[in-house]
C-alpha cells in the first residue's frame, strides 16, 4: 500500500480524520446549533525517521490535526493507523501504552511546565507515570542523563523552572518527551516562543537528537522557513482541509496549490537585494469561518484562479506528481504530464 | 533637522534586585518618510526606547536621562498634560496585541470616534465620518458598517488594522509600530507591511518599526539599529546591514535564521549562551561572554558606537566593535562562504591584543585607571 507517495515504512496512516466541535445553545436543554469543522476529511502518512512538517494560518486546523494523532483529542470519525493497529477508537487505558511511543513538544515553555515541580521530578514524571526506573537513584541517574543529552547541566536536578531562560526551559520540555525513548514527536511550534538566538539552538537540538535516536517527527509551524529548515515533507492546510503534501524541495520551488503559493509569496525575505525582484500574491481578505466554510474548494473565496467549478464541485487530493498530491482544479506549476493520475487513497 | 532626535538617552529602573539599566545611552534620528527599523531580542531595550519617547516609562522607580528631541522640543522635560495632548495626535503607537489593545466593551466606531475628539474640537458624526474613512483606508470592508461592530467579532488581522486606523486617525507625523506584525499569519502580515509602507509614501510619516524579526525590516526599511542589551551596537542603511554587517552580534542574528531564499542545507549556527542581565551587564563589551572572536581586551573595554571607515555609505555606517575593521571584514568574508565561526576564527588570525582604537572611548579608559 504506498498513498500519498511517501516512500519507506508508514509509522502512522491517517485516512478521513474529522474532528468537528460542537456548538451549543441552552443550559438545561443543550442542543447542537453546529459546529466548528476544525479538521475535515485529512489523510496523510507520516514515514518512519522523517520530519513532517504541517504549515498554514491560525485556525486551518493543524494543532487539531497533531492533537488528534497524538490522541488528545477524540476524533468525530475517520482512522488513524498506527503501525498496523487502529487507535482512532482505543480507549484511555488501551492508550497507555502507546503514549510511551507518541510524546508531544508544546509552544509555551512557561506554561508547560509545572512550576512548582523541580526540573528533576518534571523530567522523571514520564518514568514515574509508567512505572518504570522505581529506584531514587536509578530515576536520577536516568534523568540527569537526559538533561546532559538536552544540553543542560545535570547538577540543575533540584532547581525550579523559573530559574531557567525560555530556550533552557524548551530543552526541559525536550528532555521530559524523549525520556521515554518514543518513536514519533509531535511539536507543536517549537521554537516560535523563543527569541531567534535561541531558536537556532532548539532546532539543532532536535535534529541531533532526530540521527542519534531515530525519531520521527510531526513538527507544526507557522513560519515557513522554520518548517523548510526542519522537515523532509510538508503538507500544507486550509480551514480543516490538507491542499498539499509534497517533498519540501518541490513543495517550496515548485509550489501547486495556488494556496501555497501565495503563502511562499507573502514570506519576508531577509536580503533587501531581493525587495523589488519579487512578486507578492496578496490574499485579500481572511481566512473564512471554520462553523460555515465555503462549498466545495474552502479556498474558491480568497483564489485568484477561481472559476465555477471551484464552488461546486470538491476538488480531489490527487497525486499530481510523484509523490505530490494537491487539491486543486486547476494548479500552478504543472509538470507536463499526460493525464493526472486520480488514484483514490486506500 | 530630523523630526525625531533621541541622543543619549538613558533608562534605568531601580528594583528589588537592583538597578535594571534598560537603556544605556542610545541615539538616533528619524526623518519625516523614513521608516527606522529597531531589532533586538527580547531585553535589549527595543521597547522601552520607544515608551520613553511617548513618555510612557514615567515610573517613581525610573531614572531617565538624555534628550528625546520632537519638532526641536524635548519631549523628557514636557508636562504629562502635553504628553497627553501630543500622544494619538503628533506621536502615535500601535502595539503588539491587537487583543488586548482594544476595550471589548466598546463598538470600533466609539473607540475610534474618543480617540479623534480627544485631540479635535469635533462633532460626534464628523467624528465618525473621519473614522468610516480611516477604516476604508486601512482596507476594512465596508466601513460605514463595521464601526458598529465590537471588536471580539473581528479576526485578528482586522483589530491591527482597527488599531492602525486609530493610531493615524489624527494624521500623526510619528508613527511608532512595536512588533506590529508578531500576532498574524505570514498572508495578513504581508497586507499589513503593504499598508505601512503606503503611508510612508502618501503621508510622509516617520516611522519607527520595533521587531525581531529581520524578513519585516528588510521589506519596509530605510535604516537599521541593531540593539544588545540596552544599547545600539550596529547602526546602517538597511542594505548595508544585510550586505555589510560589521558586528558579530549582527552576523550571529543573520545566521542563525532559516531562511526561504538560500539553498535548504547550509546549517544554522545559533549564537552561543544566551543576553546577559541588564542588572549585572558583563564588564567590557556586553556581548562579549557570547561573541565566538573574542579577545582578553574586550573584556575590560567598553566600545562606543564609531562610523566605519569604509562600506557601502562611509560614516553612516555604526558599529560598537573593538575587533580591527579589516579583521570584521575578513570574518565576515568566511562566514558569507560558508564558514562556521570556529573555521573563521583558524583562518583570520586576530592578535590576542588587537582593539579597533577608533572604538575606545578615552573616557572609559581614564575610569579603568582609576580604578
Amino acid at each position: 500500500m504506498s498513498t500519498n507517495g511517501a516512500k519507506g515504512n508508514h509509522l502512522i496512516e491517517v485516512r478521513d480524520l474529522v474532528k468537528h466541535f460542537p456548538l451549543t445553545k441552552g443550559i438545561l436543554f443543550r442542543k447542537q446549533v453546529g459546529a466548528v469543522q476544525a479538521v475535515d476529511g485529512v489523510s496523510f502518512d507520516v514515514v518512519e525517521g522523517e520530519t513532517l512538517g504541517l504549515v498554514g494560518e491560525s485556525g486551518c486546523g493543524k494543532s487539531t490535526t497533531a492533537r488528534l494523532l497524538t490522541r488528545l483529542l477524540e476524533p468525530t470519525s475517520g482512522s488513524i493507523n498506527y503501525k498496523g493497529q487502529e487507535i482512532a477508537r482505543l480507549s484511555r487505558n488501551d492508550l497507555k501504552p502507546l503514549r510511551r511511543d507518541m510524546q508531544m513538544i508544546f509552544q509555551d515553555p512557561y506554561s508547560s511546565l509545572n512550576p512548582r515541580k523541580t526540573v528533576g521530578s518534571i523530567i522523571g514524571e514520564p518514568f514515574a507515570i509508567h512505572g518504570m526506573k522505581t529506584g531514587e537513584g536509578e530515576r536520577r541517574m536516568a534523568v540527569q542523563e537526559l538533561m546532559d543529552t538536552v544540553g543542560l547541566n545535570p547538577e540543575h536536578f533540584n532547581r525550579y523552572p523559573h530559574e531557567f531562560s525560555g530556550g533552557q526551559r524548551q530543552r526541559i520540555g525536550v528532555a521530559r518527551a524523549i525520556a521515554l525513548k518514543p518513536k514519533l514527536i509531535v511539536a507543536d511550534e517549537p521554537v516560535s516562543a523563543l527569541d531567534v538566538s535561541i531558536q537556532a539552538q532548539v532546532i539543532n537540538l532536535l535534529e541531533d537528537l532526530q540521527n542519534e535516536l531515530g525519531l520521527t517527527y510531526v513538527t507544526i509551524a507557522h513560519d515557513l522557513s522554520v518548517v523548510r529548515h526542519m522537515s523532509d515533507r510538508v503538507a500544507v492546510m486550509y480551514l480543516g482541509k490538507m491542499v498539499e503534501i509534497a517533498d519540501r524541495t518541490p513543495l517550496y520551488e515548485r509550489p501547486m496549490h495556488p494556496y501555497t503559493v501565495a503563502l511562499m509569496s507573502a514570506v519576508p525575505i531577509p536580503d533587501t537585494s531581493r525587495r523589488t525582484k519579487r512578486d507578492r500574491i496578496r490574499l485579500e481578505g481572511d481566512v473564512p469561518s471554520p462553523i460555515n466554510p465555503p462549498s466545495a474548494c474552502r479556498f474558491h473565496t480568497r483564489c485568484w484562479k477561481a472559476q465555477e467549478i471551484c464552488s461546486t464541485i470538491e476538488p480531489p487530493f490527487a497525486e499530481l506528481a510523484p509523490g505530490h498530491r494537491v487539491a486543486c482544479h486547476f494548479p500552478e506549476n504543472q509538470v507536463d504530464l499526460p493525464v493526472p493520475t486520480v488514484r483514490p487513497l486506500s | 533637522m530630523a523630526l525625531l532626535e533621541v541622543k543619549d538617552l538613558r533608562v534605568h529602573f531601580e528594583t528589588e534586585d537592583g538597578v535594571v539599566q534598560a537603556l544605556d545611552g542610545i541615539t538616533y534620528s528619524v526623518e519625516a518618510g523614513q521608516v527606522l527599523g529597531i531589532v533586538g531580542e527580547s531585553g535589549s531595550g527595543k521597547s522601552v526606547s520607544s515608551l520613553t519617547v511617548m513618555g510612557l516609562t514615567r515610573a517613581k522607580n525610573a531614572r531617565i536621562s538624555g534628550e528625546v528631541l520632537f519638532d526641536g522640543k524635548d519631549l523628557l522635560k514636557a508636562s504629562e498634560s502635553d504628553m497627553r495632548a501630543l500622544r494619538g495626535d503628533d506621536i502615535a503607537m500601535i502595539f503588539q496585541d491587537p487583543l488586548s489593545s482594544l476595550h471589548p466593551f466598546y463598538r470600533i466606531g466609539d473607540q475610534l470616534v474618543e480617540a479623534v475628539r480627544a485631540h479635535r474640537d469635533m462633532s460626534k458624526a464628523k467624528a465618525l465620518d473621519r473614522a468610516v474613512e480611516v477604516l476604508g483606508q486601512v482596507g476594512i470592508p465596508e466601513p460605514r458598517r463595521r464601526v458598529d461592530a465590537y471588536p471580539h467579532e473581528f479576526s485578528g488581522g482586522m483589530r491591527q488594522r482597527v488599531m492602525i486606523a486609530m493610531a493615524l486617525i489624527n494624521d500623526p507625523k510619528l508613527l511608532i509600530a512595536d512588533e506590529p506584525t508578531t500576532a498574524l499569519d505570514v498572508t495578513v502580515q504581508a497586507q499589513i507591511l503593504e499598508l505601512i509602507d503606503r503611508l510612508r509614501q502618501e503621508f510622509d510619516t516617520a516611522i519607527v518599526m520595533i521587531t525581531h524579526d529581520l524578513g519585516v525590516v528588510a521589506e519596509v526599511t530605510d535604516d537599521i539599529a541593531v540593539m544588545y542589551a540596552g544599547r545600539i551596537v550596529e547602526y546602517a542603511d538597511t542594505e548595508s546591514i544585510f550586505a555589510a554587517p560589521e558586528h558579530p552580534y549582527t552576523w550571529g542574528l543573520l545566521k542563525s535564521i532559516p531562511r526561504l531564499d538560500l539553498p535548504r542545507d547550509e546549517p544554522l549556527v545559533p549564537i552561543q549562551g544566551r543576553p546577559p542581565s541588564l542588572i549585572l551587564k558583563p564588564p567590557g563589551c556586553s556581548f562579549h561572554p557570547r561573541c565566538p572572536y573574542v579577545r582578553d581586551a574586550h573584556k575590560r573595554i567598553d566600545p562606543k558606537l564609531v562610523g566605519t571607515a569604509e562600506g557601502v555609505n562611509g560614516g553612516r555606517h555604526k558599529v560598537a566593535c573593538l575587533l580591527p575593521p579589516q579583521s570584521r571584514r575578513q570574518l565576515w568574508t568566511e562566514l558569507v562562504s560558508g564558514a562556521t565561526p570556529e573555521d573563521a576564527k583558524q583562518r583570520v588570525v586576530v592578535p590576542e591584543e588587537a582593539v579597533d582604537q577608533e572604538a575606545v572611548d578615552p573616557a572609559a579608559v581614564d575610569q579603568e585607571a582609576a580604578r
